[in-house]
């Protein structure tokens, strides 16, 4: 990155004077701030604790899946059934609460927790902030796109507690296949859950037309694309990738709703349709919705990693061309996931060679990582312990993702337990992994309070034991053929199933308790955060405001000099 | 420029780029709704997932039978819950590759009330499907079966010898043919399928 502060120290100071103490009288009521907010720090800070909450019932779900897969038999779902009102659950409805946790486990994480954190949260706060900006583009735009993904939220819980076939709940799985989730799940509970994800999909397309325009027109003079932090350039993409995959699963669930509503067959053999049109359909989106979850992360990590290396990120424009080569490939190898539909030889020869073309960009991100730090003043505060974390583990996410690209390989592998743990460590470790050290990094900057580093070591070593303890013996399960999305398995299967749930779970759920621990001595003990606490390293356009920034900032652009002029 | 130039024209350039992000979504929502008749079109134009083809007797005769065998079987099912009994009269047959021949499929409706059903059909393996011409068909109209009617339908098809030049599909020396009749209009179903039936009326 070729922007440092020292650049704008000058015009810092002079936004300071100018026009802090008048921004700071002029904040909105209680609720007109906070319901009917149009700045993006705000909207980032509501999206952030959304995600937050959101993550908690999504973590609570996963929970309740552990511990009835502690043990062989069923045990506990009997009991989530009543908690969820199902007075008297028969053994199927029991069953169906499986199909029920599954499901919600998966949307929640994907379209509540992960993608409102990355985009709405950090994306927010930050874009505007590292590129000089007032704001976003557009403000009021940024608000809808917000209570959008809420009410979409509520759609989804609303879900949990009507009728969907054989018990409560939508169970159709976050992929939501045809015939299953057409004549395979009467009831209201699956249009629910539809309309969840045609609410979020709203937000997330129209924050996506906010991030493009405020990244093509909003920056400051002198800030060009090839100057741009690597963290915008992530969200940069990302938002080109929900804006041309989002409204194809906008397509496909309207057509769900049509053929399970209103008569249509469009995914129905006796009517002419086809089943696996709406899997070709959901993976067109659901591909490059990988990446959507995972590029802030990359950009979050290429900052991280650059500012406690006190070195600029290795091969800057390097890494800006590998996320968009991503994105650009990520859309034609989603036929990866159907290898077991019948797909023809040559066409799993096409998939399974374009898949591991995307390791390509990948490994050179991995690898310009690495050499940021190689030879840089490394210092281990949290951001970057975290930050190394994801590094290792998405790596081993990626060699597992190369093994199953194999169309061959995939024949066996197909719903086990080793598809589990390939997703997991990419996205509960890289994804999350990545929105840890972007909290850590940024939470100062975005409260005004330092968190205590010990507990975010703390939190960091027991999160990294214990999702390593939960996933690392999934991949064995799934070697030796345990299917998923079942709530029972074979005897043989129970050691590993035994460690996942009550060693790996259980130490991952105290590291959680460390965070929001950490979260409270913060707010409520933590020492007051300097403009630019991690010092040195620290040369994006954000680290010059105070934190926290003034309620309205750059309203003087910033000028950005080339750094070749100097 | 004053500041307030400056912003009308970032805020003309916004709506703008705005709109065109816009018109970007809004492709591929169409996008998303065009691919149901493009992938019907692309199935029956590759014989992509086993889609057979469909010939005229004109073009059925401009094919001449080779001396190559190819065993072709036949497999009948009916959606679940339906009234009819269907299956093939002979469960295989050895033909000439290129030569022009007919099966047989038996239908009987052992409700009370007529019922109408459509089939659908696929060939495996499905590198044939492109291969697989079909002059011929009671699948390619609707059948309406009186109550205890039974009747013979017939298949007219051939196995169009190019397929011995497709290095993909001239190994395939056993091809099977399989049909599954669908309800059409209400029939004497249980109610859980009723709304199945309702679909598959009015769908194309």
């Amino acid at each position: 990155m070729a922007t440092t502060a020292d650049h704008f120290e000058a015009h810092d100071a002079h936004d300071d004077s100018g026009h802090a103490d008048h921004d700071h009288d002029h904040k909105p009521g209680f609720f007109a701030r906070w319901f009917m907010s149009t700045n993006h720090k705000d909207i980032g800070t509501l999206y952030l604790i959304f995600a937050i909450f959101a993550g908690i019932i999504g973590g609570a779900f996963s929970g309740m899946m552990r511990l009835e897969l502690a043990q062989p038999g069923i045990q506990y779902l009997g009991t989530f059934a009543r908690w969820f009102g199902e007075a008297n659950p028969s053994f199927d409805q029991t069953l169906h609460m499986w199909n029920v946790l599954i499901t919600a486990h998966g949307l929640i994480m994907v379209f509540f927790m992960v993608m409102p954190a990355m985009i709405g949260g950090f994306g927010n706060w930050f874009v505007p902030l590292m590129i000089g900006a007032p704001d976003m583009a557009f403000p009021r735009m940024n608000n809808i796109s917000f209570w959008l993904t809420v009410a979409g939220f509520c759609s989804l819980i609303t879900s949990a507690f009507m009728p969907g076939g054989t018990g409560l709940g939508a169970a159709a799985g976050w992929t939501v296949y045809a015939p299953l989730s057409t004549s395979g799940s009467p009831g209201p509970a699956t249009d629910f859950a539809i309309f969840s994800l045609h609410l979020a999909g709203a937000g997330s397309i129209m924050g996506a037309i906010n991030f493009i325009t405020t990244i093509f027109n909003m920056r400051a003079p002198g800030m060009t694309l090839h100057k741009m932090p690597l963290f915008v350039w992530s969200e940069l993409v990302t938002a080109f990738l929900l804006l041309l995959a989002l409204p194809v699963l906008a397509a496909a669930i309207t057509m769900l709703i049509t053929d399970r509503n209103f008569g249509t067959t469009f995914f129905d053999q006796a009517g002419g349709g086809d089943p696996v049109l709406y899997q070709h359909l959901f993976w067109f989106f659901g591909h490059p919705e990988v990446y959507i979850m995972i590029l802030p992360g990359f950009g979050m990590i290429s900052q991280i990693v650059s500012t406690f290396s006190k070195k600029p990120v290795f091969g800057y424009l390097g890494m800006a061309y590998a996320m968009v080569a991503i994105g650009v490939v990520g859309f034609v190898v989603w036929a990866h996931h159907m290898y077991t539909t019948g797909l023809s030889v040559n066409t799993k020869m096409y998939f399974t060679a374009a898949t591991m073309v995307i390791a390509v960009p990948t490994g050179i991100k991995i690898f310009s990582w690495i050499a940021t730090m190689w030879g840089g003043s490394i210092s281990f505060k949290s951001p970057m312990v975290w930050a190394m974390g994801m590094i290792f583990l998405f790596t081993v996410g990626g060699v597992t993702g190369v093994v199953l690209a194999n169309g061959g390989i995939d024949d066996v592998l197909h719903d086990t337990y080793y598809v589990v743990a390939h997703f997991h460590y990419v996205l509960s470790m890289g994804a999350v992994f990545s929105l840890f050290a972007g909290f850590y990094y940024w939470f100062p900057k975005m409260s005004g309070r330092m968190h205590s580093e010990f507990l975010a070591h703390v939190h960091f070593w027991l999160f990294f034991v214990g999702v390593n303890i939960i996933f690392f013996p999934q991949h064995f399960l799934g070697l030796q053929g345990m299917p998923r999305r079942y709530p029972d398995y074979a005897l043989a299967y129970s050691h590993w199933n035994q460690v996942s749930s009550e060693i790996g779970y259980s130490i991952m759920g105290i590291g959680m308790i460390v965070f929001f621990l950490n979260i409270g001595w913060a707010l409520a003990a933590g020492k007051k955060a300097l403009g630019n606490y991690w010092g040195e390293g620290a040369t994006t356009l954000e680290w010059t405001l105070s934190s926290p920034p003034p309620f309205h900032q750059f309203e003087t652009l910033p000028v950005i000099d080339d750094k070749a002029h100097h | 420029m004053s500041a307030l130039v400056i912003r009308t024209d970032i805020a003309r350039r916004n709506r703008r780029v705005g709109l065109a992000a816009v018109l970007f979504a809004l492709a591929m929502l169409g996008l998303g709704y065009a691919s149901s008749p493009l992938y019907r079109l692309f199935c029956q134009a590759t014989g992509f997932a086993g889609t057979t083809r469909r010939a005229s007797v004109a073009e059925a005769s401009a094919v001449s039978a080779t001396d190559r065998l190819v065993k072709i079987r036949f497999d009948a099912n009916i959606e679940r819950g339906m009234p009819w009994q269907f299956r093939p009269e002979q469960t295989s047959d050895t033909i000439p590759m290129g030569g022009r021949r007919m099966a047989i499929f038996l239908a009987r409706n052992f409700s009370a009330k007529p019922v109408t059903g459509r089939a659908s059909f696929n060939v495996e393996p499905e590198q044939a499907g492109r291969y697989f011409n079909k002059v011929q068909c009671f699948c390619f109209t609707e059948q309406t079966l009186a109550p205890g009617q039974e009747v013979r339908m017939p298949v007219v098809y051939f196995v169009d010898p190019k397929m011995l030049d497709d290095p993909d599909a001239r190994d395939i020396d056993e091809i099977t043919l399989s049909y599954t009749f669908h309800p059409i209009a209400d029939g004497p179903i249980a109610d859980d399928r009723a709304k199945a039936l309702d679909r598959a009326g009015s769908g194309g």
